[in-house]
């Protein structure tokens, strides 16, 4: 039987698609990417324009057909603002975040991961003691104190972020690659005269990728999740763009007297969002694992 | 086996050091605390006065050593919000998160293994599916939304648990616990498994990848060759041979615990420390910070090395290994 080499990603695909959930919780994040990213358009109203807000729409349930003349289907909030467009606004807000933090700590990582497994020896000790420490403390309590230290905004909050997960990826990138760096490959490669900058791009860091992407999903949604507790604690982001948690975070004081819909949809969004992105890594990393391949 | 403990005990004095280091810069970095400490309208002798009183005046570096003078001493130094020392302050919230955070990690350890065995064993089956979906959702879902919605279902709708505080405490030890009282259980119980879900999703699956792996090795395979029924294989071989990696997330988690239930001591208003540092954060009391942040340091550490000496007496080989 002859065999046509397949691209790894090709295969990675295929085999992603046989798991029906998988596959709806990848359709579920592009929807909502879709809907974060066109939100100015869908929204029935600019939440952050105060002029067209309405103290009498203040905290109607949902269904309220509002002084704008449009039905409100997830109700209004305190300041009478629309919650499915406070909603989509919000996401915008989180997955950015989210988004960015995650990127920022995949560069820095990555980097100080591949850098020890490459050169091994004292960078490799050092490195690698520093970020196992780090793990072995709580990101959330890490955060915390970060964001007392630099401040309120969205920089300082991203800064807290990254500094709270970066060691997660330096981890993966210094496992996968220091896999890869003792194969006789790289052994061959590092004879002839090829520049480390090459060897480190075009061969380790192809290798490592996928284990990468898996944490970097994970570490997308694990990043919006601590930003919507940090907002909810009230040490996120100022009050001017409300994320998902400073939505969820205002409606709690309505809860007690049943009024749940302020906290309970946006809630609901910010849970669906980080589901699906869970879904989507945990079957890439079983894809991945090579102990579970038949 | 000594030496390995030696060089472990050694390893984390080192670390303590340098963390006590990290944090008491790092605290130092944050905003001035005099500004929340002395009134606008005090005359600059008071001023002055007030700053030499906590010490301020000094470098950073004399403040430092000072301060670990008197952390030998048993002395964490005097919280500025509260006036009292910060070490009984804290000591008198701990028993609270204790008691809270080893409700909680007991709980979702004891419940969550056995599924998460289960899960491992017969991957494709229903249940096992149900059990995944459980832990992704324990997984995924934040804290405080969980702790909101638990709020919302049994205080607010159903009213049959009350939505905060401790309720009513019996001494034991000289120590004020709940976990002795029927009321205080109905406290509990909620702020609780808010905490536990979390470690519950993590419970499971460690020990349904690890159940997965070992279910495949020769070791089961023989085991089965030999005629142990089912039940023999799973309880005293599979369990043995993924506890390792569970003993280690125990450890971890309980610290971690204790950390993450900052938040969830916020949503039921628990008095532990968690609600404490929250406070200090945000009115800049320093040496609670302080205090807060290098017990915590400490507890990673010493969690850490019991987890190591816990690996030595589970894994024979690593306590051969260690010592030829």
């Amino acid at each position: 039987m002859t065999t046509k080499a397949v691209s790894p990603w090709r295969n990675l695909w295929t085999r992603f698609c046989e798991d029906r959930i998988a596959l709806g919780a990848l359709i579920v994040v592009a929807i909502i990417l879709v809907l974060a990213l066109f939100a100015p358009l869908i929204a029935p109203q600019d939440p952050y324009d105060l002029s067209g807000l309405s103290l009498r729409d203040a905290r109607r349930p949902p269904g309220f057909v509002g002084s704008g003349g449009y039905v409100h289907w997830l109700g209004t909030d305190a300041q009478g603002r629309d919650l499915l467009s406070a909603i989509l606004y919000g996401l915008r807000v989180s997955i950015q975040i989210g988004i960015f933090a995650g990127a920022v700590g995949l560069v820095i990582g990555t980097t100080i991961g591949i850098l020890a497994a490459y050169h091994r020896g004292m960078a490799e000790t050092v490195l690698m003691r520093i970020i196992d420490l780090q793990l072995s403390f709580p990101p959330i309590l890490l955060a915390l104190v970060l964001v007392a230290v630099l401040g309120q905004g969205k920089a300082q909050l991203i800064a807290a972020l990254v500094a709270a997960q970066y060691a997660y990826f330096a981890r993966t990138a210094f496992g996968a690659s220091s896999a890869e760096r003792s194969k006789d490959y790289i052994e061959a490669a590092m004879a002839t005269p090829l520049s480390n900058m090459r060897i480190v791009f075009r061969h380790i860091l192809p290798n490592a990728m996928p284990a990468l992407i898996v944490v970097a999903t994970v570490q997308v949604a694990y990043a919006i999740a601590l930003e919507s507790t940090l907002s909810f604690l009230g040490l996120g982001l100022p009050v001017t763009e409300p994320s998902l948690g400073m939505l969820i975070s205002n409606g709690v004081k309505y809860m007690m007297s049943g009024r749940y819909w302020i906290s309970v949809y946006p809630g609901i969004a910010l849970i669906i969002l980080i589901v699906a992105i869970n879904l989507v890594g945990d079957h890439v990393r079983d894809i991945l694992n090579p102990r579970l391949n038949r | 086996m000594s030496s390995f403990l030696l060089q472990r005990i050694l390893q984390g004095i080192v670390i303590m050091a340098v963390m006590s280091v990290i944090v008491f810069a790092g605290v130092y970095a944050i905003g001035n605390p005099m500004e929340v400490l002395i009134p606008p309208e005090a005359t600059q002798d008071v001023r002055l006065r007030t700053i030499a009183r906590f010490g301020l005046d000094k470098s950073l570096v004399e403040q430092y050593f000072l301060f670990i003078s008197n952390l030998f001493q048993g002395d964490l130094g005097q919280s500025y919000i509260y006036n009292e020392p910060v070490l009984r302050l804290i000591g008198n919230r701990l028993p609270a998160t204790l008691e809270l955070v080893l409700t909680a990690v007991l709980g979702a350890t004891f419940i969550g293994v056995p599924l998460g065995i289960y899960a491992g064993y017969k991957p494709e089956s229903a249940t096992a599916r149900i059990i995944m979906a459980v832990s992704i959702l324990g997984f995924s879902v934040p804290t405080f939304w969980v702790g909101l919605i638990l709020i919302l279902t049994f205080a607010v709708s159903l009213g049959w648990l009350p939505s905060g505080g401790r309720g009513d405490t019996v001494e034991v030890f000289g120590i004020d616990w709940s976990i002795f009282t029927l009321d205080g259980w109905s406290h509990l119980i909620l702020p609780a498994t808010n905490l536990a879900l979390f470690k519950l999703a993590i419970m499971i699956r460690l020990a349904r990848a690890g159940t997965r792996e070992v279910m495949l090795s020769d070791a089961v395979k023989f085991a089965r060759a030999a005629g142990l029924s089912e039940a023999t294989i799973l309880s005293r071989h599979v369990l043995k041979l993924i506890s390792i990696p569970i003993v280690t997330v125990f450890g971890l988690e309980l610290a971690s615990t204790l950390a993450f239930a900052v938040v969830t001591e916020t949503i039921f208003s628990w008095p532990g420390v968690g609600k404490l540092i929250i406070d200090s954060i945000k009115n800049l009391d320093r040496p609670v910070m302080v205090a807060y942040l290098i017990l915590t340091a400490g507890l990673f550490v010493t969690i850490n090395l019991c987890v190591d000496i816990g690996y030595a007496v589970l894994d024979p080989r690593l306590r051969r290994g260690r010592a030829e």
